[in-house]
């Protein structure tokens, strides 16, 4: 198995002019192919910062960091895009839709910037759509799409480019209990499929659904252990 | 680029009023422009009319002293100066800017000249005239004939008369066939000719120009050349007009026959040369004062242009704010700088070429509407109103330049973060 994400000895720290906050300490992660990792933390621990440094939006102050056996961290900002584009998908918690746009529009639109062709962004968007069960939605608005509907156009967006990692930060944070099931359910039906998802929960509950589950707080990661897995296994089983 | 332009005119189509009001300063600085260049274009357009005549393209070429036109007086011929050869015509018909040339001698009489029966003209101006005259001119036979070889040949006391002329001496009568008086010699009148006529004027400022166009205002009698010395007894210098091949070919046909026929003089007083009118000189001048205070205007909807252009890059500083969490995503999800940079200036320029656009039909029907009011000729020239618009698209990319930097160099973390 190939590794998709390699981050080693993660420092960042926001410098303000009056004082500097670190915020990630000696992070260092691995992802293989096919994995589904949650990283979970509350707010305040780092996560985000983490996730944007994952998603390439961000770079750490210090460390190494490779996507797919490339080094990210020494490329300018266009091909930092071209990165994000053909490597990453993004789910975001809020969606992110463009709001005067069709389902089948903002699916479309990483293909525009890939700079594919009309007929084949619309028979992507279209497959990408149907993949996440929308086929009947492709011309609706955002507006007239309920939260998990938008939550779906949001992923078939993301994979529409076949990137190599799904990240979803806080993917079920604007949906209720029934659409989040709903949503994590297709998180693991696309893992089965070999995508590789990481994703960023404040929710115990929700990162019970990944293979493998990392704690961050204050800024540090730590690899759960299996003993934990099951204790908080079993408390968020009963809450279901 | 497609992508950007349909994106751009969903964007207005969303915000109808706020795109209309933001491309009200483009439409009145565009509609304003139009306008006034309509209004030049038709002032000049009539002005070359009324100077040149349409189609017509003929220079006189006349025998001057310092710029004052030679006076011809009754007493003496002027030494030096011969009536045109054969030859010279040969030299100025060689010049390929010369269609036709006809010469003719002429002088201004006084009242009591001219009499039929016992009534007079008060001035008429009188012309001896080569078998070319009339059709150089664009002279067209009213009634009557014109003078045939005959005439030429046997020195006939036979006069053509134009319509002022005609009317003046015989109002209404039928002129055909009676004997009017030159200088007491019987002459028989052959013909009324008329010029079709371009002056159909209506603007009040440039009478002063129709007037130093046309002779016609006094009567003109018309002689054959022949028939010249016998009234008055020798040969006279002649002066010449040339039909040029074209119009702008005017000033140069002109000056050339000037300077050939300048070389065939030998007068002791250097002052004395044979000079061309230059109507498109005069014209150009006249355009010339007539645009200064246009262009001045057109200073002043520029500065509406200008604030048309503030206010479409205030109204896209404000779609940048508004959209901020758009540009975020587009940002995460892979879309490069430029292609931010590219989405804003497409949507500040479809916006000004739209008021563009809009600005050139509001041109359009000011213009109109300037026209039906004052009754200033307009012309519409389509070359400045495709100008106008390319223009207005490059108001857009200049003042939508600020914006779109902005919203390409915002950072994708702080633009998704801010809800």
């Amino acid at each position: 198995m190939s590794l998709v994400l390699k981050l080693d000895h993660i420092y960042k720290d926001y410098i303000t002019p009056k004082l500097v906050v670190p915020v990630l300490h000696d992070v260092c992660l691995h992802v293989e192919e096919g994995e589904y990792v949650a990283i979970m933390g509350p707010s305040g621990s780092g996560k985000s910062t983490l996730m944007n440094i994952i998603g390439c939006l961000d770079r750490p102050t210090k460390g190494t960091y490779e996507l797919n056996g490339v080094n990210v961290l020494n490329k300018d900002d266009k091909t930092m895009a071209d990165i994000r584009l053909n490597n990453l998908g993004f789910v975001f918690q809020n969606f992110e839709l463009l709001s005067r746009q069709t389902a089948l529009a903002n699916v479309e639109l990483p293909l525009v910037y890939a700079g594919v062709r009309k007929r084949e962004r619309i028979q992507r968007a279209k497959q990408a759509l149907t993949r996440v069960g929308l086929e009947d939605r492709i011309n609706f608005t955002p507006a007239q799409l309920s939260g998990g509907q938008k939550q779906r156009v949001a992923i078939a967006r993301a994979m529409v480019n076949h990137p190599r990692l799904l990240l979803a930060d806080e993917p079920t944070g604007a949906l209720d209990s029934r659409s989040s099931t709903a949503l994590m359910e297709l998180f693991e039906e696309l893992n089965r499929e070999g995508v590789t998802i990481v994703m960023i929960t404040h929710s115990p509950e929700i990162a019970s659904y990944a293979k493998r589950v990392c704690n961050i707080f204050d800024g540090i990661l730590t690899e759960r252990t299996d003993s934990d897995r099951t204790r908080i296994e079993a408390a968020g089983g009963s809450n279901r | 680029m497609f992508e950007n332009i349909r994106l751009a005119f969903q964007g207005i189509l969303a915000h109808k009023m706020r795109s209309l009001l933001t491309m009200l300063g483009i439409i009145i600085g565009i509609g304003s422009i139009i306008a006034i260049v309509s209004t030049i274009q038709g002032t000049n357009d009539q002005l070359r009319e009324q100077l040149i005549g349409s189609g017509n393209n003929t220079v006189r070429v006349t025998l001057g002293s310092g710029g004052e036109s030679y006076d011809m007086d009754m007493s003496s011929s002027l030494a030096g100066v011969h009536p045109v050869s054969d030859a010279t015509i040969e030299r100025i018909l060689a010049l390929d800017t010369v269609d036709r040339v006809t010469c003719y001698t002429n002088r201004v009489l006084w009242e009591t000249a001219v009499y039929y029966k016992d009534r007079s003209m008060m001035t008429a101006n009188i012309s001896g005239v080569d078998d070319q005259y009339f059709d150089t001119l664009g002279y067209r036979i009213r009634t009557g004939r014109e003078f045939l070889q005959g005439d030429y040949d046997h020195f006939a006391k036979v006069v053509v008369l134009d319509q002022i002329a005609s009317d003046a001496l015989f109002k209404g009568e039928d002129p055909l066939g009676k004997t009017i008086e030159i200088y007491k010699n019987p002459f028989t009148v052959i013909g009324v000719v008329y010029q079709p006529s371009n002056f159909e004027s209506d603007i009040e400022d440039i009478e002063d120009y129709q007037l130093m166009n046309d002779g016609e205002s006094t009567g003109m009698l018309f002689i054959p050349k022949a028939s010249w010395p016998i009234l008055f007894k020798y040969d006279e210098p002649e002066n010449v007009i040339v039909k040029a091949s074209d119009t702008d070919a005017m000033t140069k046909a002109g000056q050339r026959t000037a300077k050939i026929l300048n070389s065939t003089i030998t007068v002791e007083n250097p002052s004395v040369t044979y000079e061309a009118e230059d109507l498109l000189g005069d014209l150009k001048n006249k355009q010339k004062m007539q645009n200064a205070t246009n262009i001045q205007l057109m200073w002043i909807a520029g500065i509406s242009l200008l604030v048309g252009g503030i206010g479409v890059m205030n109204i896209m500083l404000v779609s940048v704010t508004e959209r901020t969490s758009e540009i975020g995503l587009k940002k995460a999800i892979g879309a490069r700088k430029s292609s931010i940079l590219w989405q804003f200036l497409t949507e500040a320029s479809v916006l000004t070429s739209l008021g563009g656009v809009l600005g050139v039909a509001a041109g359009v029907v000011m213009a109109r509407i300037i026209n039906l009011a004052t009754g200033i000729p307009v012309g519409i020239n389509w070359l400045a109103a495709i100008i106008a618009v390319f223009f207005s698209m490059g108001i857009g990319i200049i003042f939508g330049l600020i914006p779109s930097i902005q919203a390409s160099n915002l950072d994708p973390i702080d633009a998704l973060r801010r809800e």
